[in-house]
């Protein structure tokens, strides 16, 4: 398969970026989006170009380090799937790709397609725990908990933190991320506790960030790679609603 | 010649892990806010070690290489966390655990070690649930469990196939909850570049901003290593891109012993290879064996679909070789016994370089929602990669470099050879013997770090009291500082014509070839050569574009540097341990029908190596392995 790209190219926060043009002919079917991208890099450094700076890791979904904008879509066209996850036999031989950073304000760029999402890292810190320390935990089957309540927080917390709901959000929302840890938290007994506290001061720290309101257009969910729910958000507001006037 | 001393408590093996803790010194709480601790690596170890010692009140300064906290490749653990609970009423203890643990190491652990593994186990699931991990429970509200590889009890907890996720989730939660406490202070995109000691001891870290390339000092009464395992210098492996030994093996060439390098776990249950671009093998979880069946057809000019292909042409070969464990055979077993019908032409795939997992039956038993339930995410992840339903056909398996039984050498307190240095979880050599068994290593990474380590460092720390704060104007900070910017130039300035990712496929073909899931004398001795012309060539021959700042092929390079200096190490340890004992099987070694041969009056040991040169040959110590509370015996699982 023969491929058009254009890439995003940004040398720093400070400097202005632009799309850049690249030809990329011999792409496999097989190989993911991300070995398309090391081969352009290869062919680049072999030229003594700057290769294309950007995130992944574990290359299998989970990490949630990942994560462009593929012809507009944050992780490319398929749902509920991480820019790793994604082959180039979704695409067609000749086809033009345009690839961008995930862009929002409380996003920004460092490189090329690397973007900063410590926003994430400090709305966690606001208060997404259980504040139960190293040593003091009872027993694990003193508390039971329903089949079904255990699976349902645990889909709140597969978030991976990569950050697409953002990126395909018109208000750049981070509603989603953070309704999902206050959810998973909020179902379980050892979270519950301090669930008032939490959900005030993570509400607070996303508006510190500058994240934007969410609107209900549910693009989100579209996108999440681990099919987090709005619902969640929904719960959040309730539960924030209850912290706030009860 | 050093004599290592490992330093396990005396009195019966039950007690000694109790009579440690009860007389290890302590540091005062008014003392702790004092003391700093470097630690690097945010996964399972790291996060819960620099989580713990903050809840204590020390000054923690945490280190990783990830954007975030959250992405260190604990992440990627699918299956499990064993843990000697005995809900299940099935003849669960701690001795059986402790048991099943040094049996599936092939008797080359340390039994002190492995008891206290298995005996703080159950504590760490309570701790887990504490912290709101979803572990799967059953209809009645209690914590539901499954079998794992080479044991014939259910005493592993799971998060659907997320387990690691989950588990790094609680521990990721716990630091930054200490970071907002103000007792972490957490640097993402550093890594460390090297150890400064100072009069012998482990003083601090010289690190790398990878966003703008700064190299920062960074002092500290005591370093901790969670860097994890260097199962990633296979280049194909289950390891995430930036998976590395650099840490370690930097601590190494400042006189860190290495320990068992040659024992790497190469997992039976991955996706095949299928071309030169791929740059990773992605983990099937070997939880899928519970239910799934492995075969390959009986004829090696087979080319019918799976489907289409009648029991009778079907070659069940774990259930036949290994009756007893069957399809739950221990990895390193099972990993072999594919290589050798593949080996033998009975492969399946379009490179013919895998074997079938077949669900059907259990399919058929249990009904496809059950199966959902158990393993959907893991389904969908094949689907997402081969595009194949394996609702309807068998995967397709293979072997692949998976976990670091070696590391750094360290005693019964996590310590290295330097005083002062740790190493947590897979970075060390400890607990896993010669082949690690299936939901252990979440397992060992989060009682190293919630557990050991927060009362084995306070031991030392308190005789660091006295020596007030570290300053990082010593000159030995400078020295270590400019040695490591050397190197930097070094890399950069070679403007070869090779990008290093040719280097590292290059080292990984060898190591697959002659030191992976088999290996002889003249492999091994053709393999040292090869390595070494291989670094030869990559001194001469690199190129890196760009320069000293935000370098993604800089911070590649340099991990290479380190993997073709420990690539040779790790021949030489597979080479002077003349047995085949679990994930180590050299050829020459060998029963008449391919079963491994120990060799317990010569080779009961640790192998601990010191570090002489580049190019030179590295030294070996020893720690002998007693047993006297179990008998080694020859390892059958048929």
């Amino acid at each position: 398969m023969r491929m058009q790209l254009k890439i995003w190219r940004q040398e720093s926060q400070a400097k202005q970026g632009r799309l850049v043009d690249y030809d990329l002919p011999n792409v496999n079917p097989d190989m993911s989006f991300l070995e398309m991208l090391d081969m352009l890099n290869e062919q680049l450094v072999r030229q003594r170009e700057r290769p294309v700076e950007f995130d992944h890791d574990c290359r299998e979904g989970i990490c949630g380090q990942c994560g462009v904008m593929i012809n507009g879509r944050a992780h490319g066209p398929l749902p509920n799937t991480t820019t790793c996850q994604l082959h180039m036999r979704t695409f067609k031989d000749g086809d033009t790709i345009y690839v961008e950073p995930f862009r929002a304000a409380a996003f920004p760029i460092k490189c090329d397609l690397k973007v900063d999402r410590s926003a994430f890292d400090r709305i966690v810190q606001a208060g997404g725990y259980t504040s139960a320390s190293t040593g003091g935990a009872p027993e694990a089957n003193s508390i039971p908990i329903r089949h079904d309540v255990a699976e349902a927080a645990f889909d709140a917390a597969a978030c991976i933190g990569c950050g697409a709901c953002v990126a395909t959000c018109k208000n750049s929302s981070a509603a989603l991320f953070t309704s999902a840890k206050i959810t998973h938290l909020a179902l379980l007994p050892q979270g519950q506790i301090e669930t008032r506290r939490r959900v005030r001061q993570m509400v607070l720290q996303t508006d510190k960030e500058g994240f934007g309101h969410c609107s209900n257009t549910e693009a989100c969910q579209v996108e999440c790679p681990q099919q987090i729910s709005v619902l969640y958000i929904a719960r959040m507001n309730w539960e924030y609603n209850r912290a706030v006037f009860y | 010649m050093i004599t290592l001393d490992a330093k396990i408590p005396d009195g019966p093996l039950e007690q000694k892990w109790s009579r440690y803790r009860s007389t290890a010194k302590l540091v005062s709480p008014a003392n702790r806010k004092n003391l700093k601790i470097v630690v690097v690596g945010t996964g399972l170890a790291g996060s819960s070690l620099a989580a713990s010692l903050g809840e204590m009140g020390y000054q923690v300064t945490c280190f990783c290489f990830q954007d975030s906290a959250r992405r260190a490749h604990s992440v990627a653990a699918q299956g499990g966390v064993n843990a000697c609970k005995n809900y299940k009423n099935d003849g669960d203890t701690v001795f059986r655990m402790f048991y099943d643990t040094i049996k599936g190491g092939d008797f080359r652990s340390r039994e002190a070690n492995v008891y206290r593994l298995a005996e703080c186990s159950a504590n760490l699931i309570d701790q887990a649930v504490a912290q709101g991990v979803p572990f799967a429970r059953e209809y009645s509200g209690y914590l539901s469990n499954r079998s794992f590889g080479g044991v014939q009890v259910s005493r592993t907890f799971y998060a659907r196939g997320q387990t690691g996720q989950q588990l790094l989730l609680g521990a990721y939660q716990a630091l930054m909850r200490q970071v907002a406490a103000g007792t972490v202070t957490l640097f993402p995109r550093h890594e460390m570049l090297d150890l400064v000691t100072i009069d012998g001891k482990a003083r601090g870290v010289i690190v790398r901003n990878m966003d703008n390339g700064a190299v920062e000092r960074h002092g500290a009464h005591a370093v901790v290593l969670a860097s994890g395992g260097f199962g990633k210098i296979y280049y194909l492996s289950t390891l995430a891109m930036g998976c590395n030994a650099s840490a370690i093996w930097r601590a190494h060439k400042r006189g860190a012993f290495f320990g068992n390098p040659s024992w790497t776990q190469i997992h039976p249950t991955c996706l095949p290879q299928s071309g030169d671009y791929q740059s990773k093998l992605t983990l099937m979880s070997e939880s899928l064996r519970n239910d799934g069946r492995i075969w390959v057809p009986k004829n090696q000019e087979e080319h019918r679909a799976p489907n289409n292909i009648p029991e009778s042409d079907r070659d069940y070969y774990l259930e036949r070789r290994y009756p007893a464990f069957g399809n739950l055979s221990p990895r390193d077993i099972s990993s072999r016994a594919a290589k050798e019908r593949i080996d033998a032409g009975y492969g399946v795939g379009p490179l013919k370089n895998a074997v079938y997992l077949d669900f059907s039956r259990a399919i058929a038993e249990q009904g496809r929602q059950r199966i959902e339930e158990k393993y959907g995410n893991l389904f969908r992840m094949y689907q997402k990669i081969t595009g194949v339903d394996a609702y309807r056909e068998p995967m397709r398996i293979s072997p692949a470099a998976h976990f670091s039984m070696g590391g750094l050498w360290v005693d019964y307190e996590l310590m290295t050879t330097i005083p002062g240095l740790y190493a947590l979880g897979e970075a060390n050599f400890a607990d896993h013997g010669a082949n690690r068994l299936g939901a252990n290593s979440l397992l060992q990474a989060c009682v190293d770090g919630y557990f050991i380590a927060p009362a084995t460092i306070p031991n030392y720390l308190a005789g660091e009291i006295k020596s007030g704060p570290i300053s990082v104007d010593h000159p030995a900070f400078a020295d270590t500082e400019e040695a490591a910017l050397r190197q930097l130039q070094q890399l950069l300035g070679i403007q070869g014509t090779t990008p290093s990712d040719h280097f590292h496929k290059a080292l990984g073909t060898i190591l697959y070839d002659k030191c992976g899931l088999s290996r002889s004398r003249a492999g091994l001795e053709e393999a040292i050569r090869q390595i070494r012309s291989l670094r030869d060539q990559f001194y001469a021959d690199l190129l890196i574009p760009g320069g000293p700042d935000l370098n993604s092929e800089l911070e590649k390079a340099g991990r290479i540097a380190d993997y073709l200096e420990l690539g040779e190490l790790m021949c030489y340890d597979a080479l002077t341990r003349e047995e085949s004992c679990g994930a180590h099987f050299r050829e020459e070694y060998q029963t008449p029908d391919g079963e491994a041969v120990r060799n317990d009056r010569d080779f009961a040991f640790t192998s601990a190596w010191e570090w002489i040169g580049v190019g030179q040959e590295p030294v070996l110590h020893k720690e002998s392995l007693q047993f006297d509370y179990v008998t080694p015996t020859v390892r059958s699982y048929k």
